[in-house]
């Protein structure tokens, strides 16, 4: 799969605490083919909002410049919405302690 | 105060960017932000390093906010326009603390950062060389800050508003979801206080609500804006967004921004702490 140098999923999770963290994590990349297949350039600047069970807002960050993202959450499930120029998709993820939810978004 | 003395638009920003009354300045969570790009003529206070004492736990003191702004070339009738990434927090602080030392024109770009930049607007890398003023501030206006001691008084008294997003009110995450979940305080909320997360009063593109719906808001969760109202999170940001919105949208006066907040209450020995929605 082509990305343009990013690594597929988000940042190195060197040096965190798996068995205390829920981590959901991610890459934002454009579909680069026009095939339906996210291997496009990274997306950075991208704001990725991070809802609860209940729809709330609980978090925002931007992507970095490889188009990465993390959150550290509570187990359970959450909604994530993509943000960028023209752009706005939503996502469901489940997070869990120990396994980090570790996304490719194509927008 | 109000929306429009207090806020301008991307427009209103593009129409002033040579506006020589105008300074334009980026307060980010993020500090790498603005040397990534920022808007043209904009400078930057880093919140840590520029704005917290630093020895002591405490804003800088009136000599090093005066030295701050008189060495970035801010005058006492400078229009300071604030902006800023995640949704104008530290943006939205950095105003509270404007007003702190009684600066005249702060305004805050509706949207801030991300709105900028979901409207492909231009970003530059220039950071602008800007002549020396000798800047004034005023005293402390502490009637804006409160402090922990009368947050305690106040439970069960006056409002208690807590900003912080409902996992972090009931317990169940001691920081933002976008931070490790870490630090040494217990987790939960300041008793009787009300739970309306900051983010509740922002769109999703970052700009405001309007006052209308900003108003039914606070209303709505049981606040009586007659009495006086304390606005906290986890360190004081967040809740200098809720405070912005309420003393400066919506034009009520009393209103307090507990900068102390969570990470201060949270250590406190023997205070009552609740749990739970």
């Amino acid at each position: 799969m082509k990305t343009c140098g990013a690594t597929p999923g988000g940042p190195s999770l060197d040096g965190i605490d798996l068995t205390k963290q829920s981590v959901i994590q991610g890459v934002i990349l454009r579909d680069g083919d026009a095939d339906g297949v996210p291997n496009g350039a990274p997306v950075a600047n991208a704001h990725i909002r991070l809802l609860d069970s209940q729809g709330e807002f609980t978090a925002e960050v931007p992507t970095n410049s490889d188009g990465q993202f993390r959150f550290f959450a509570a187990p359970g499930a959450w909604t994530l919405v993509v943000l960028a120029p023209g752009v706005r998709k939503e996502l469901s993820v489940i997070a869990a302690t120990g396994v980090p939810a570790d996304l490719l978004i194509q927008i | 105060m109000s929306r429009e003395s207090a806020l301008v638009t991307t427009d209103w920003v593009t129409e002033n960017l040579k506006n020589p009354k105008v300074v334009f300045v980026e307060v980010d969570e993020d500090t790498t932000l603005y040397e990534q790009g920022h808007i043209e003529g904009a400078i930057t206070f880093h919140w840590r390093d520029d704005l917290q004492d630093g020895l002591v736990r405490d804003l800088v003191s009136k000599e090093k906010f005066e030295a701050l702004l008189s060495k970035n070339g801010i005058a006492n009738d400078t229009t300071v326009v604030l902006y800023g990434g995640n949704n104008n927090w530290f943006a939205t602080y950095a105003y509270w603390y404007f007003k702190i030392y009684g600066h005249q024109d702060v305004r805050l770009i509706d949207g801030g950062r991300k709105l900028w930049e979901l409207k492909a607007l231009p970003l530059v890398k220039e950071v602008p060389a800007r002549a020396a003023t000798r800047y004034v501030a005023k005293e402390r206006d502490n009637t804006i800050r409160a402090f922990r001691d009368e947050v305690i008084a106040a439970i069960g008294t006056l409002n208690i508003v807590d900003v912080r997003s409902p996992a972090e009110f009931s317990g169940e995450l001691a920081a933002p979801a976008h931070l490790p979940q870490e630090g040494g305080q217990i987790k939960g909320h300041i008793p009787t206080a009300k739970n309306i997360p900051w983010s509740k009063a922002a769109n999703e593109d970052g700009t405001f609500k309007d006052e209308a719906e900003l108003k039914s808001i606070y209303e709505g969760a049981g606040v009586d804006l007659a009495k006086d109202t304390i606005a906290y999170c986890r360190i004081g940001e967040r809740s200098a967004f809720s405070w912005f919105v309420l003393h400066e949208l919506l034009g009520v006066n009393n209103v307090k921004n507990y900068d102390g907040s969570w990470t201060e209450y949270g250590s406190l020995v023997g205070v009552p702490v609740a749990v739970g929605a």
